[in-house]
């Protein structure tokens, strides 16, 4: 009888366990599990909780689009998007261009903002097509494409004719790999607008307020009938087609959407940062967005936007939060940078591994 | 009449085939009209030491193509484990051991073989789990043991591992390894063991060519097989122009003996993998390899352990990057600890995609035109860049898009043929079903 209540009890917290796994994920438990722990440290080693969350707000809202982007991509059935420095350049090219036309401030983003959106339409309409061409090796063929893109533009940097004294060296042609913010009036303007303190933590209400806004949109946009039908399309092609749906130019639209929300992430990150990077600045950015919505428990074919929310909050959170406390902890190791790079292609190698398909199965 | 246009698009597919060696023989070309200023000794002195250090590495890339798992971004992790052997027996060597150069390069020789066995051994499981994204598997993993590596190096040494903290290859405050390490006698240990003059070398070489092309067919003659006059007869000549011009310019003492004299025991190290690439697919596990390449299923239901053949192809793999990262590094004076790695993956599969390998098939000629072709455009793309629009640095922009932009393509231009094959003969029957 005992023996047999034991086993039962065993089972509950199994089963618990199970199910708190099945529900929120294994490594999205891990993680936040670390996080936890990184964050009791920082309070432990008497560090100053307020500043530290102030930064863990800031990063949070600055990736937030970044990661976002990740989403129609994946509910289209194309995976992650590899190829996210394809957008991030519409927004670096938005920014050059803005900037050469002489605009400042808000006016400066906005237009940038609608200039990203174009260029984006474009380059995700033949960035669609190509992944309608490979099907079956997205991830590897979207990798490259981003890769590419980025070495092109190099030299699009370096020959394109801008005069603004604001990009370009004090002597020779081409534009500067870091271009400043502060010289146009541009920089942390969503950070700043309606921010606020509470207990010392300072509140980024703007930036917030963008991404929230982003979020509730893409969430709007898989509501609507041609949203559900790229879920659809992704999530079982064969019976989508079977029902009538154009698989194909749905992959294409999504596609779209992931790059020109790419194109607004770097937005709305340089203008937080207060400068933006041009050369090889974009072209390892695609990893940690994968890595954030994979840690919020998305997977190579399933997200959501609770998992871009959960995920980029989490994997930012505890590399903002682990730097000060390894810095203290283990003076002049870059300790946190480390953990970033074996956290972030741990992740996906994890995804990978749950990824079906493939020649033998 | 059909016969004629068949045969005329096979050539024009021939042409669309190889049009990336192409590019590259028309850059280097072009590299050399606009560019008056790159002497030809220059750059055949280049073009050679960049080869014997490069080429051993592409060939590591053959057996997992071959095998099926597609281009091998992984073998940065051979190099790294490469680099992990260097450093413990150069810090044992100056601390304890005090070994010559080539008692240095033995040992590290040895220790590569276990570390990289071992860690090939853990990937290749990983390529199992992820079948049918092996490349960007190996890609991701490639950042990820630098992420381990880096670990290891930086801080496990000196907070974990006792390490002496004076010792000139620890940083000073006793915790992680320096940026560089000085290879020390570690240089040129390889190369210097036998060196012999650049014509030399071609001289001897075309000799022995020329001789085995004559001996080849005159041996199919007898043997009364058809044979290929018109090819023979442009070998012999070519082996002989070489020989001549070889006697020639060694006597006249011409410019062209500037050029760097032959390390010849890295040689002999290429050879001998070529040979070995060649004859293990006529062994039992090369056919192996080939048919678990062709269709996994089928190996499977020919009672082929497709997981361990696979397994194997990337220990193997793993390995001779490893070696291949040796030969390399004691080329160079001293070892950038974390940096020398980072790029080789890339590299090597570009140089081999140049040579005319795809997804699924590599030779070692391939590799072999590959790793010159590439490394040619890579010389002459600074130089071009200062030639065309006085900017050396556009050059080098250039080439890292060629990089990318050659993987991107070859992969892309692969799976597209792939998946427009498959949709063919997926509709043909379907069109079969409909006539039933």
């Amino acid at each position: 009888m005992t023996e047999h209540n034991v086993v039962k009890e065993k089972d509950l917290k199994n089963s618990f366990l199970a199910t708190a796994i099945k529900t929120i994920g294994l490594p999205t438990l891990i993680i936040a599990a670390f996080f936890l722990v990184v964050i009791l440290t920082a309070a432990f080693l008497k560090q100053s909780l307020p500043i530290l969350f102030s930064d863990i707000l800031r990063r949070f809202g600055m990736n937030g689009l970044l990661v976002l982007a990740m989403v129609p991509a994946i509910k289209s059935g194309t995976g992650p998007n590899f190829a996210l420095p394809l957008g991030i350049i519409c927004g670096l090219l938005a920014w050059t261009i803005g900037i050469e036309m002489g605009f400042i401030g808000l006016k400066l983003i906005l237009l940038v903002s609608l200039m990203a959106i174009v260029f984006a339409i474009i380059l995700g309409y033949l960035y669609g097509k190509l992944l309608n061409a490979v099907k079956g090796a997205e991830m590897t063929i979207a990798t490259y494409t981003g890769f590419s893109t980025v070495a092109l533009m190099a030299l699009v940097w370096l020959m394109a004719p801008f005069k603004s004294k604001q990009m370009g060296w004090m002597m020779g042609e081409g534009l500067r790999e870091t271009i400043k913010l502060d010289g146009v009036e541009a920089a942390q303007i969503f950070n700043n607008f309606l921010s606020f303190k509470v207990f010392g933590i300072n509140i980024p209400t703007g930036l917030l307020l963008v991404f929230f806004a982003f979020c509730f949109l893409v969430w709007l946009f898989f509501r609507t009938k041609i949203g559900i039908a790229i879920t659809a399309g992704g999530s079982n092609p064969e019976f989508a087609a079977a029902s009538g749906i154009d698989i194909d130019k749905n992959r294409i639209i999504a596609n779209i959407l992931s790059t020109i929300l790419g194109a607004l992430g770097i937005i709305l990150y340089s203008q937080s940062y207060g400068f933006f990077q041009l050369y090889s600045g974009p072209l390892m950015m695609a990893f940690p967005a994968v890595a954030g919505v994979l840690i919020g428990g998305a997977t190579a074919s399933k997200a959501n936007i609770s998992h871009v929310i959960i995920g980029t909050f989490l994997f930012q959170g505890l590399l903002t939060a682990s730097m000060p406390v390894a810095n203290q902890l283990f003076e002049g190791t870059d300790l946190s940078e480390i953990m970033r790079v074996i956290l972030q292609n741990g992740i996906i190698l994890y995804a990978l591994t749950q990824v079906k398909g493939g020649g033998k199965e | 009449m059909k016969k004629d246009k068949k045969k005329l698009g096979n050539q024009v597919f021939s042409l669309a085939d190889n049009i990336v060696p192409i590019i590259f023989i028309a850059f280097t070309l072009l590299g050399f009209v606009l560019t008056k200023s790159v002497p030809f000794n220059f750059f055949l002195s280049e073009l050679s030491s960049r080869f014997y250090r490069n080429a051993f590495i592409v060939l590591s890339l053959i057996i997992p193509v071959i095998a099926g798992l597609g281009l091998n971004f992984g073998i940065v992790i051979g190099a790294m484990s490469a680099q992990l052997a260097i450093i413990i027996v150069r810090y044992l060597s100056i601390e304890y051991l005090h070994l010559s150069g080539t008692m240095e390069l033995i040992f590290c020789f040895l220790l590569t073989l276990p570390i990289a066995a071992f860690i090939g051994l853990l990937t290749g499981k990983l390529y199992n789990k992820t079948r049918g994204q092996e490349m960007i598997a190996s890609l991701i993993v490639g950042f990820f043991a630098n992420g381990v590596y880096q670990f290891i190096l930086l801080f496990a040494t000196g907070v974990i591992i006792p390490v002496r903290s004076s010792h000139p290859m620890i940083k000073p405050d006793g915790v992680g390894v320096r940026m560089t390490v000085d290879m020390g006698d570690l240089h040129y240990s390889l190369a210097n063991i036998l060196k012999i003059p650049f014509m030399w070398v071609v001289l001897i070489v075309s000799l022995l060519l020329l001789a085995l092309t004559i001996v080849l067919f005159l041996k199919e003659k007898k043997l009364g097989k058809k044979n290929n006059q018109i090819t023979f007869y442009i070998k012999t000549i070519i082996f002989a122009a070489l020989s001549i011009f070889s006697i020639f310019s060694i006597i006249t003492k011409s410019k062209i003996n500037l050029v760097k004299d032959v390390p010849i025991a890295t040689v002999l190290f290429i050879a001998s993998l070529c040979v070995f690439t060649e004859l293990i697919m006529k062994t039992k596990l090369g056919q192996d390899f080939r048919s678990v390449g062709q269709d996994q299923h089928i190996a499977e239901s020919n009672g082929i352990n497709v997981d361990k053949t696979r397994i194997i192809a990337v220990v193997m793999s793993t390995v001779l990057a490893a070696w291949g990262q040796l030969i390399y590094l004691q080329d160079m004076g001293t070892l950038n600890v974390y940096g020398a790695h980072t790029q080789i993956g890339m590299f090597s599969v570009a140089a081999l995609l140049v040579g005319g390998a795809s997804v699924r098939k590599a030779t070692v000629s391939q590799a072999l035109i590959g790793t010159l072709l590439f490394n040619s455009m890579f010389i002459m793309s600074p130089e071009i860049g200062k030639a065309a629009f006085g900017n050396a640095l556009l050059g080098e922009y250039f080439r890292t898009f060629m990089v990318y932009g050659i993987i991107g393509m070859a992969l892309g231009i692969y799976v597209w043929n792939a998946n427009r094959k498959s949709r063919i003969t997926l509709d043909s029957i379907d069109m079969q079903v409909q006539d039933d």
